[in-house]
């Protein structure tokens, strides 16, 4: 499998990020030798090998479903690059 | 009387409790070292004010026969540990203004047993490297360098400052970030100690998340000892992270100087890699016969699919980037771009402002192996070579309690050597990058110098929360090395 520009274009948009025109060709070409040398994975035999999906034997812990936290607007908007009183403000939305 | 910058953790906790040495001295005298290593790069963010205030007040509670295990005792923090009020970059131009408003577990634990902050450390952006040189604010300098050059070298990845501020003596330790050997790595090529704990024994709540099934954080110190003690105070089961670990802490400090008399210690014949340094082999052969010498038993071992171990972890590492990375948006906090049409725009030119070469190059790799057609056939398949990874491990500790390993390829190289070939790059992982895909403790040891003058280090594999075996082993290992070798101190007067 190879790495196009087209698909390069298809995962940026996906991903969300902005990439220049000039830049797909190249980055088309740093993808392919990574995912190149990926492909040495399909010499492995995985036939009845589970994927792992926790690397700690344990199980997952539960806690009671009760808010622990909360009433601190202040601090969660004091990052927000374009807060206005306790609302995120963004580009309309619907038209 | 040592200069107080050049104590270790446990010399200075000794002369703190002793009354020998104030936290404000101690303080005052790192916060110099700190300002005279400025051409190192280390710091991102400096504390000196607030370290000063923490001082004091270790000094008070001292004079009143209070304290905690680390009282008065400055340490550096890696960048990618959110800490109040002071701001935490994560090495990332969209986090450059970002100061958080709560404080990460770990550094929480630090400053509850007395620790002072000296400053925040700089790292390879979203600790994604393994020089340093993808940080938003510039690369940092390894205060070694070798005995035929005066290049600038790198000093490893991605912990190169915390990694840097150790083997400089600006701080007595620091906390550093483990993914795929971003402790291991920076510290065996800046001649310190640096330990990866099992997955879940640190609190990862409040650590910037990379790949959240691989990151643990963990102490970077002068010795094993420090190692110890400062492990001790780091780890804590926390209701805030659901896969830390509910099992007790021991004491760390009092299992270092066990022996490793009848230790049976795994030598993995596949770690004789193509591409390693004549000088790691050399050393790896003189590290099993330092520890044979002392008693232990040396075992064969095989850990057959560990040449999958990078391949998988670049499938695996990515793809949980890319979804963790998705929450920089440009709206809730961090960068935003001006002048945009719409909101997918906003998202859009706000993730490409903000984030780096490689960060873009690892958001699009795992974007790629999640997305629709490919999911399968990479990140399924990296999943099972994982089970399959960390399955060799559960072997292999049938036949031994630790194994013993070189720690990187080769010693610290220059700064923008490597920079161009993203794969050549990531093979400086090679020999860590198996231990977090397994999620096992792991320690590297200083222990020799190449004929160049430059630090190398072995590396000790333990089995899950055998953390005190690591330690003790690792001991073995500085005992018989006796590694004190320190970098001339060249950055001071230029």
């Amino acid at each position: 499998m190879s790495v196009d520009k087209d698909t390069v274009r298809r995962i940026a948009k996906l991903a969300r990020l902005a990439l220049d025109e000039g830049r797909c060709e190249p980055m088309a070409q740093e993808l392919n030798g990574i995912v190149a040398w990926m492909e040495q994975l399909n010499e492995v035999d995985v036939t009845g090998v589970a994927p792992m999906t926790s690397v700690v034997e344990q199980a997952l812990k539960m806690r009671d479903d009760v808010v622990t936290e909360g009433g601190n607007a202040d601090a969660l908007m004091a990052n927000a690059p374009g807060g206005e009183d306790h609302f995120f403000v963004v580009p309309k939305v619907v038209e | 009387m040592t200069n107080p910058a050049d104590f270790t953790l446990a010399e200075a906790r000794d002369a703190v409790r002793a009354k020998k040495i104030s936290s404000v001295e101690l303080t005052k005298a790192l916060l110099g070292a700190v300002e005279a290593a400025r051409p190192l790069n280390a710091f991102v963010t400096k504390t000196p004010e607030r370290a000063l205030d923490m001082a004091k007040a270790s000094d008070a509670r001292i004079a009143k026969g209070e304290g905690g295990a680390l009282e008065g005792l400055p340490l550096a923090i890696k960048d990618l540990f959110c800490t109040k009020g002071v701001r935490t970059t994560a090495g990332s131009n969209i986090l450059s203004n970002f100061v958080p408003p709560y404080e990460s577990t770990v550094t929480q634990n630090l400053w509850d047993a007395g620790a002072v902050m000296l400053g925040k450390t700089n790292m390879d952006e979203f600790a994604m490297g393994s020089s340093n040189e993808t940080s938003h604010f510039g690369p940092v300098f390894n205060p070694w360098r070798s005995r035929s050059s005066n290049a600038n070298l790198v000093p490893g990845g991605s912990s190169g400052g915390s990694a840097a501020a150790v083997s400089g003596s600006m701080c007595l330790a620091a906390t550093g970030t483990d993914t795929g050997g971003s402790i291991r790595q920076p510290a065996a090529v800046a001649g310190i100690v640096g330990l990866k704990p099992t997955y879940g024994r640190c609190s990862r709540y409040g650590i910037v998340a990379f790949a959240s099934s691989l990151d643990q954080a963990g102490p970077m110190t002068k010795t094993v000892r420090d190692a110890a003690i400062l492990l001790r105070t780091m780890a804590s089961v926390d209701p805030r992270d659901s896969t830390s670990v509910d099992t007790p802490v021991p004491d760390y400090e009092t299992a270092v100087d066990g022996g490793v008399k009848g230790l049976r210690v795994g030598i993995p014949r596949e770690y004789r890699v193509d591409g390693a340094s004549p000088e790691i082999e050399a050393l790896w052969t003189k590290g099993v016969e330092w520890l044979k010498a002392q008693g232990a038993e040396i075992v064969d071992v095989s850990l057959p699919h560990t040449k999958y171990a990078l391949p998988t972890y670049y499938i695996v590492a990515p793809a949980e980037a890319s979804s963790n990375l998705a929450r920089y948006d440009g709206v809730r906090f961090g960068n935003r771009a001006r002048d945009v049409r719409d909101i997918t725009d906003l998202y859009e030119k706000s993730r490409a402002e903000g984030f780096g070469a490689e960060v873009q190059r690892r958001i699009l790799i795992g974007t790629y192996v999640l997305s629709s057609g490919y999911y399968d056939a990479y990140y399924i398949r990296a999943q099972k070579l994982r089970s399959l990874i960390a399955r060799d491990f559960a072997e292999a500790y049938k036949k031994c309690d630790v194994l013993l390993t070189p720690a990187t390829p080769g010693p610290a190289f220059a700064v923008g050597s490597k920079s161009a070939d993203p794969v050549a790059m990531y093979l400086n992982d090679v020999f860590t990058v198996t231990v977090n895909l397994a999620g096992l403790p792991a320690i590297a040891v200083p222990a020799g110098l190449t004929a160049d003058g430059l630090p190398l280090g072995l590396q000790i594999i333990g089995k899950a929360f055998d953390e005190a075996t690591v330690l003790r082993a690792g001991r073995a290992i500085e005992i018989a090395a006796n590694f004190d070798a320190k970098p001339a101190q060249w950055w001071r007067g230029t």
